[in-house]
């Protein structure tokens, strides 16, 4: 009876221990394979980030070089235009184009945040008055408050069309019409005596 | 004898469960880091391919140089066709 009851327990005793490492050869199997997934995973991740760092490499380089000529760009816009306009007019014309846009000022003239951006309509005038000094015809000066513009564009035309020797530039009231061409014309130009006369024919040469 | 077996029903009942929980929560905490790196393999090989660009930047730069000289160029003959500012108030 003792024996079979030693038996029994030790039967009892493997067969635990038989469950335990069974478990542990499952489950440490099965996680080393979901191991592995993460070490191909991982692998195809430094892959895709090693071409991600030798892409942008030179991005920061360049970009840098592009933000230096653009602030040359920026540089040379804003003193032309500050030179040319004014500081004034030039936060006024920003102020137009960007509206709010003057309040922030010009990068390279603090002062400019100080100035109450004038109307945009002065602006135009003042530009258009200039095209028009220039020689240019611009419509939109004719509204000008400073008076008409300083080029007469119908007498300059009118100047223009007198170097012609041509009688439309005195304005008369009625053109002496185009001729009436075709076969139905009342007169026919270039009238022909052998239009319904029998055929001329070649004399015929006997032998 | 009863020790005995009182220990194989604590290897049975208690210590049994503990490692099988165990060794699964292990399991499943692996098999759930796996989408995440699928995910970020896929998420890296698509930044790479917008990256592919980037070497255009090199035409941008050019570009950029090139309109900043045509810009100075231009700047300079407004420069001197037109009167500043300063010279045309009395």
């Amino acid at each position: 009876m003792t024996v079979l009851a030693v038996v029994a327990a030790g039967v009892a005793m493997i067969f635990a221990v038989l469950l335990i490492v069974l478990a542990l050869v499952y489950f440490l199997v099965s996680t080393i394979l979901e191991l592995r997934k993460i070490t191909a995973g991982l692998d195809d991740v430094i892959a895709g980030v090693g071409e991600i760092v030798e892409k942008s490499a030179p991005v920061n380089d360049v970009v840098t070089a592009i933000n230096g000529q653009l602030d040359a760009g920026v540089d040379l816009l804003e003193g032309l235009l500050v030179k040319k306009a004014g500081m004034s007019d030039a936060v006024g014309l920003i102020d137009g184009v960007y509206p709010g846009a003057g309040a922030a000022g010009l990068r390279n003239f603090p002062e400019s945040t100080d100035i109450d951006p004038p109307r945009i309509g002065e602006v135009y005038t003042k530009g258009t008055l200039t095209l028009a000094r220039l020689g240019r015809e611009a419509p939109i000066a004719a509204a000008s408050p400073e008076g008409e513009l300083l080029r007469n564009v119908e007498g300059g035309s009118l100047a223009a069309r007198q170097l012609y020797p041509d009688v439309r530039h005195t304005g008369p009231e009625k053109l002496p019409g185009s001729p009436a061409i075709g076969a139905d014309a009342p007169v026919q130009y270039e009238q022909r005596d052998d239009i319904g006369a029998p055929r001329k024919r070649p004399p015929v040469r006997r032998s | 004898m009863t020790l005995w077996w009182i220990g194989n029903i604590v290897l049975l009942v208690v210590i049994v469960p503990v490692v099988v929980y165990l060794l699964r929560g292990v399991l499943e905490a692996a098999k759930s880091i796996v989408p995440s790196v699928q995910g970020i393999a896929n998420v890296a090989a698509a930044g790479s391919k917008d990256l592919d660009a980037a070497p255009l930047l090199l035409t941008t730069q050019d570009q950029i140089t090139q309109t900043v000289a045509g810009l100075a160029n231009y700047g300079g003959s407004l420069d001197v066709i037109l009167d500043d500012a300063e010279a045309e108030q009395p």
